[in-house]
């Protein structure tokens, strides 16, 4: 569990961040938003002592995070930036094994560690370990980057526009490993980004800030159905609503009794691509899917429209 | 196979006639007198003259008509075995049989023709485009074929060589003299010069006043600079003790070593400097998040991602102190400088060239060796691209 309890910092007579309070329970992703300038990487900053605050307290685990020299804390807490900073002189797997390193792991666990987290981001270990950063894609670096910050088996990765550099497919297919590799390990993953569309991709809880301020933490439907303020609601996007509150939903929660024609919905797809398939066939209801190939029922129109107005 | 001119070809060729119509060789009746030229044929006994200018004219056309890198470099070597080869031959033939003070030395012709097949040797090398460690193969073998050549006897008729054979032991004092000379104020400054540098770039306040004040050491004359010494350190060789045990004197080794290392610190802290600030922002950002220490990250980080640049400081150093360690010699400091100004009182030019052969081939070597260790370190080795 992080804490942060009334936190500010100053920087020459300017409240960057101003008495900001929020708790992170453990194995979630909280996302914070904010445009720039919002003091929202100042805040992440805070929490691994990139920056040291001005007033107030962060517990991890209930421990004031200053109890322990900065660099040893950074050690226990995975950090990834925007654009990987990954270190152009060494081969892939030695970024890779920095903190392992740092930590004094032996080089059998190491190697090992390495090896694994290669394999997890879908990199062939053999192939990309000896590798130098400047000989991978963009995509692939940013998976090395964010495999060096989980490589010291981090309880807490925090993570800074990590995805800001990549284009939109590739962004897309960050972000999905990204939640998969959370569920793998259970990490909290703090995440700061600008682009709200990621925010209620990955969030289980998103704060929103503006000028320092803290202006609404909450999971991403309580921001889309009662945002604190007018700041929130156009952050969210008044226009997207509907689709917002459809997008976090699964089909099979919408799902009822009932035939349909035409082909099926696996009940793992989210109610807004449902609608959007209902629509571009022209067809009132469709039938679901579910994984092991078994028909549950259907989904209708008329159920779709009625959640995207908010209903449960 | 196409027969496309070179430009680069056309050069040679215009040096290579230049250099066969200019004398090859010349013969003097003693050590400072002016001499008399002979031309290629004139100076080399039978068909060797021949031999000679066919290996000319043959390197010339492949300069001008071949482009593969390993034609020119092969064709260039040819014609610079057989200029070495011809010159020592020359000297054996032109010496009377009984004049011990008469004196063979190779002439414009044969410093231009070595100079235009260098180049082609040079340019062959280059389009190879070799590993580092390949261009270090080729300047052993390059110093291997000039050893051989020396102990084989070959040039001992040379001018030059009689120069050396009377002056055989100071020769190698005078040579280690040199080498103690740059390369020891070489690694004062550096291991001066790169604290600095690293203190210079993490206070921007110091920055500029440090390298301002080295920018203007460096502005000062050689040979000014060694008599400013002269003074200082003569009142420190009288007046503070040990000084004088530990070899500081007015003039002689001490205010040459001085003024080397003096101008010596610019290269390298104005290149540590450089190196550092040029480390990206985000390697720097992420080795702090991922819990390195100050000194981890400079060690671990900063230092190898900038090491490139400083070692071409130190390269510009080196190759700078080779040369300027001749000058040492006016205030006693030794080196290779001594014959060069016995050679310019005596009036005796092959004395000049026992100072400046070894001179330049010391500064060509070490400059071939620091670039083949920058190339080595650099982060993303130039590769061969055909785009």
């Amino acid at each position: 569990m992080i804490e942060i309890d009334h936190v500010s910092k100053v920087y020459d007579g300017k409240t960057v961040v101003d008495d900001i309070s929020l708790t992170i329970e453990p194995h979630t992703i909280a996302v914070i938003v904010g445009t720039s300038g919002s003091g929202k990487t100042t805040l992440l900053r805070m929490i691994n002592r990139l920056v040291e605050l001005d007033a107030g307290m962060v517990r991890l685990d209930g421990e004031d995070n200053r109890t322990i020299p900065g660099y040893e804390l950074r050690r226990r807490i995975g950090y990834a930036i925007q654009g990987h900073g990954l270190f152009p002189h060494r081969t892939v797997a030695e970024n890779i094994a920095t903190v392992p390193r740092l930590n004094g792991w032996d080089r059998r666990r190491t190697t090992e560690k390495v090896r694994e987290l290669l394999s997890l981001f879908q990199l062939d270990p053999d192939a990309f370990g000896p590798r130098y950063p400047h000989e991978l894609s963009g995509g692939e670096q940013q998976r090395v980057g964010v495999a060096r910050a989980l490589a010291a088996e981090p309880n807490v990765l925090l993570m800074d526009e990590p995805f800001g550099a990549l284009d939109p497919i590739i962004r897309a297919k960050a972000q999905d490993d990204l939640l998969a590799i959370q569920k793998h390990f259970g990490t909290t993953i703090i995440l700061v980004t600008h682009d709200m569309n990621e925010a209620f991709h990955l969030a289980d809880k998103i704060a929103v800030m503006d000028g320092g301020r803290l202006l609404q933490f909450g999971p991403p439907d309580e921001l889309v159905r009662r945002p604190a303020t007018g700041f929130v609601e156009a952050m969210v996007g008044a226009g997207d609503r509907p689709f917002r509150l459809l997008s976090m939903r699964r089909v099979a929660d919408a799902a009822e009794a009932g035939e349909a024609s035409g082909p099926a919905l696996a009940a793992s797809m989210n109610q807004q691509d449902a609608l959007a398939e209902l629509m571009w066939s022209g067809r009132p209801a469709a039938p679901v899917v579910s994984a092991d190939g078994t028909m549950t029922g259907r989904v209708t129109l008329d159920a779709l429209l009625k959640r995207a107005r908010g209903a449960p | 196979m196409t027969f496309r001119i070179d430009k680069l070809g056309v050069l040679i060729v215009v040096l290579a006639i230049y250099g066969v119509l200019s004398p090859f060789a010349t013969l003097k009746a003693n050590r400072i007198v002016p001499g008399e030229g002979f031309d290629i044929l004139e100076a080399l006994p039978g068909g060797f003259g021949r031999l000679m200018l066919l290996a000319v004219v043959g390197g010339a056309a492949m300069a001008l008509l071949r482009r593969e890198a390993l034609w020119r470099l092969l064709s260039a070597s040819v014609v610079l075995a057989a200029l070495f080869a011809c010159v020592g031959l020359a000297a054996a033939y032109l010496t009377p049989a009984d004049n011990s003070y008469a004196r063979v030395s190779p002439a414009s012709g044969f410093w231009i023709l070595l100079f235009t097949f260098s180049l082609l040797a040079t340019d062959g090398i280059s389009r190879m485009n070799p590993r580092p460690s390949v261009r270090l193969l080729f300047l052993a073998l390059a110093i291997g074929i000039v050893s051989v050549i020396l102990l084989s006897g070959l040039w001992t008729d040379l001018s030059v060589m009689k120069e050396y054979a009377a002056r055989a032991d100071v020769f190698w004092t005078e040579a280690s003299r040199h080498l103690l000379l740059a390369l020891g104020s070489l690694i004062a400054a550096a291991v001066v010069g790169l604290p600095i540098g690293i203190f210079c770039e993490r206070v921007p306040a110091l920055r500029s006043a440090v390298l301002n004040t080295l920018n203007l050491v460096q502005t000062i004359p050689s040979i000014a600079l060694f008599g400013i010494m002269i003074a200082p350190l003569g009142w420190i060789a009288a007046n503070v003790p040990g000084a004088y045990a530990i070899g500081v004197r007015g003039i002689g080794v001490a205010p040459a070593f001085v003024a080397l290392f003096l101008y010596s610190l610019l290269p390298i802290v104005a290149n540590t400097v450089a190196g550092l600030s040029g480390v990206p922002r985000q390697a720097r950002e992420a080795a702090r998040g991922l819990g390195m220490t100050s000194a981890q990250r400079l060690i671990r980080v900063e230092f190898p991602l900038a090491l490139p640049v400083i070692l071409t400081g130190i390269r510009i150093v080196l190759v700078q102190n080779i040369g300027l360690a001749t000058i040492a010699a006016l205030i006693g400091g030794g080196g290779f400088g001594t014959f060069v100004f016995q050679g310019l009182g005596q009036t005796a030019t092959d004395l000049v060239l026992l100072g400046a052969l070894p001179t330049v081939a010391l500064a060509f070597a070490s400059a071939v060796v620091l670039d083949a260790l920058i190339d080595m370190n650099a982060v993303a080795p130039p590769r061969k691209d055909t785009r």
